[in-house]
């Protein structure tokens, strides 16, 4: 066999394995896809577009899920219309559905076994790249892209350039991934990942647990990135393999590829990180905004709904009250994570405290239901994107942060920095 | 035939979809001249109205950045938007509208105002801003997106060629 030439990235290998031939960034390839995904606030149009394709059947239907997450359950007929489209469309092609309940499609397809190390995954949600955390090359499209892929099992992909980002040095206690992640978003901007994929390791990237490391990979999409890609270590190793039958295959960086650049971020000294309003690159370390007022916390989402941010939530949380005037809402990103944190009591501690639990789904991030604020409010939230009018009233103000800062802004009723609770984080 | 660009007054770069149309309306309104009524109403309300079918819109940094929904290009579509001119543009935007067949144009946007007059020249990749009396050179199309436009969208390119993806470029 001829000697490979070519050192290649995690990115440029996936697809090259997928296109079944090398591929350097900048080319264009047609790929197969391993999985494609839909939601509620995409899935109308992939329905649609699918039809006027004409091809009739769905290429592989055990490779496609729709989840009904975003707006569910359905606030208003409009959105009903849509939830029923998609059950009919599951039930006439036999495809995968997730209906009201069951959580966020991220989450979901994270826990379902289905995809495994160096997969290339389509989905008709932006936050797809959550999965780069397992080892993947998984990236948002538009519906008709997710049509075009449903039709055919494959799609045309532009090869992207890397950035490699390197994480250095032990956390505070008190500061999480998700300060990691605000942090990078702060230094590479909303647009400086564009079109580009992210390489992210690093000794605290090691030390990390595999739900810390979906946060960072969730949030690569607000650098504009394509996806962010994880290494396979024994940790994601051992993920996958409580999880899927599938073979998982390890795609390592070859050494000496090459890179469109190399960002290295200590950590060991850093402070919570929140973004203020409106941009999620708009990010200052908490002493900057300490004790602006809030009057709403939301806890959860495909960033921060998972079981590690609520026992971190919980060990603020416990024993104490939300202050009077704010209001907290807490919302697991799937069923397991509900069921968990019943059984571990997090979701006593939260009901106690005066939290309102909402049901496994995306809860009030999008706008559509669960808590839209009144004009003037300031909301803090774990979610990924706080742009103006994101939960559905444009005078109100969204700041993003940690689990750990969002419980305990709702105890002091204004923006707080969770190293005041170090003894409790610490245990 | 020349039309008027717009640009938009309160935002000049990282223009989100979430902007362009808010997720209060994307999940409960499927028809898309009705989402076009709502295209930037968190930014400017009535945005809409002051669109002329054929006009461009102009904008800055990583346009469309954020959320994949494909109500976007879409809305803009439905509203009369013939091109979206902007210095860049963000990466599942770019395919969306290339995938509905709306008219993407990467340039120097500081050349354009609101209201200046402006007409096309496709084949030169220029702009010619008539107001100002200047040619602006945009970023050249790919062979790929300019066929997929030619075809009106990836839809009609797709079964233009009986389901199989093919690329020469």
């Amino acid at each position: 066999m001829a000697a490979k030439i070519i050192k290649q990235t995690i990115a440029e290998k996936i697809l090259s394995s997928h296109a079944q031939r090398e591929l350097r960034a900048g080319e264009i390839a047609i790929c197969e896809v391993d999985f494609c995904l839909g939601q509620d606030g995409t899935s109308s149009l992939i329905i649609e577009n699918f039809e006027k394709l004409g091809t009739g059947k769905v290429f592989n239907p055990s490779q496609f899920a729709m989840f009904i997450d975003h707006s569910a359950p359905s606030p208003n007929i409009g959105v009903s219309s849509i939830h029923k489209l998609m059950r009919d469309f599951a039930a006439k092609h036999s495809v995968k559905i997730s209906d009201i309940g069951r959580g966020i499609c991220h989450q979901l397809m994270l826990e379902s076994g289905l995809i495994t190390c160096g997969d290339l995954i389509v989905g008709a949600d932006s936050h797809t790249c959550t999965y780069g955390a397992l080892n993947m090359f998984s990236t948002g499209v538009g519906s008709t892209d997710l049509a075009i892929s449903l039709a055919s099992g494959k799609n045309w992909f532009k090869v992207p350039e890397t950035i490699k980002i390197i994480v250095h040095g032990k956390l505070p206690v008190g500061v999480y991934s998700k300060d990691i992640a605000l942090r990078i978003i702060k230094t590479i901007t909303s647009k400086g990942a564009n079109y580009k994929a992210l390489e992210f390791c690093g000794d605290t990237i090691g030390r990390m647990s595999i739900d810390a490391r979906f946060t960072i990979a969730n949030m690569s999409v607000e650098m504009g990135a394509k996806c962010g890609i994880f290494e396979a270590d024994k940790k994601v190793l051992n993920w996958i393999a409580r999880r899927s039958k599938r073979k998982p295959h390890p795609v390592a960086a070859d050494e000496g590829a090459s890179y469109q650049s190399v960002e290295e971020y200590n950590v060991e000294n850093m402070a919570p990180q929140v973004a203020l309003p409106h941009e999620v690159d708009n990010v200052v370390s908490i002493g900057e905004v300490e004790g602006t007022r809030i009057n709403e916390v939301f806890i959860g989402t495909c960033t921060n709904g998972r079981l590690e941010d609520f026992k971190i939530a919980a060990s603020i949380l416990k024993n104490n009250k939300v202050h009077a005037g704010t209001k907290l809402m807490i919302a697991p990103a799937s069923r397991d994570i509900f069921l968990s944190a019943i059984k571990k009591g997090y979701i006593e501690t939260f009901i106690n405290a005066g939290a309102a639990i909402l049901g496994p789904g995306c809860g009030p991030c999008v706008g559509t239901h669960n808590g839209v604020p009144a004009d003037g409010e300031n909301i803090i939230s774990t979610a990924n994107r706080n742009f103006k009018g994101r939960m559905g009233n444009p005078n109100a103000n969204i700041f993003l942060a940690s689990p750990a800062t969002c419980a305990a802004s709702a105890l002091a009723g204004r923006i707080s920095d969770p190293r005041s609770f170090s003894r409790r984080l610490n245990r | 035939m020349s039309n008027l660009a717009h640009r938009l007054r309160k935002l000049q770069n990282n223009v989100n979809t979430d902007y362009i149309i808010s997720g209060r309306y994307k999940f409960r309104i499927r028809e898309a001249r009705e989402l076009a009524k709502h295209v930037f109403e968190d930014l400017e309300k009535d945005f809409y109205k002051k669109i002329k079918k054929g006009d461009f819109l102009i904008s800055g940094e990583n346009f469309g950045c954020g959320s994949s929904r494909e109500q976007a290009p879409q809305a803009l579509k439905a509203a009369g938007i013939r091109a979206v001119v902007a210095k860049s543009f963000a990466r599942i935007f770019y395919r969306n509208a290339l995938n509905l067949g709306l008219l993407l144009l990467e340039c120097n946007t500081n050349y354009i105002d609101d209201h200046d007059e402006l007409e096309l020249d496709l084949d030169r990749n220029m702009i010619k801003n008539k107001s100002k009396g200047l040619n602006i050179t945009c970023k050249p199309i790919s062979a790929l997106s300019r066929k997929i436009l030619s075809d009106g969208g990836m839809v009609e390119y797709f079964k233009k060629h009986k389901g199989r993806l093919e690329i020469e470029t």
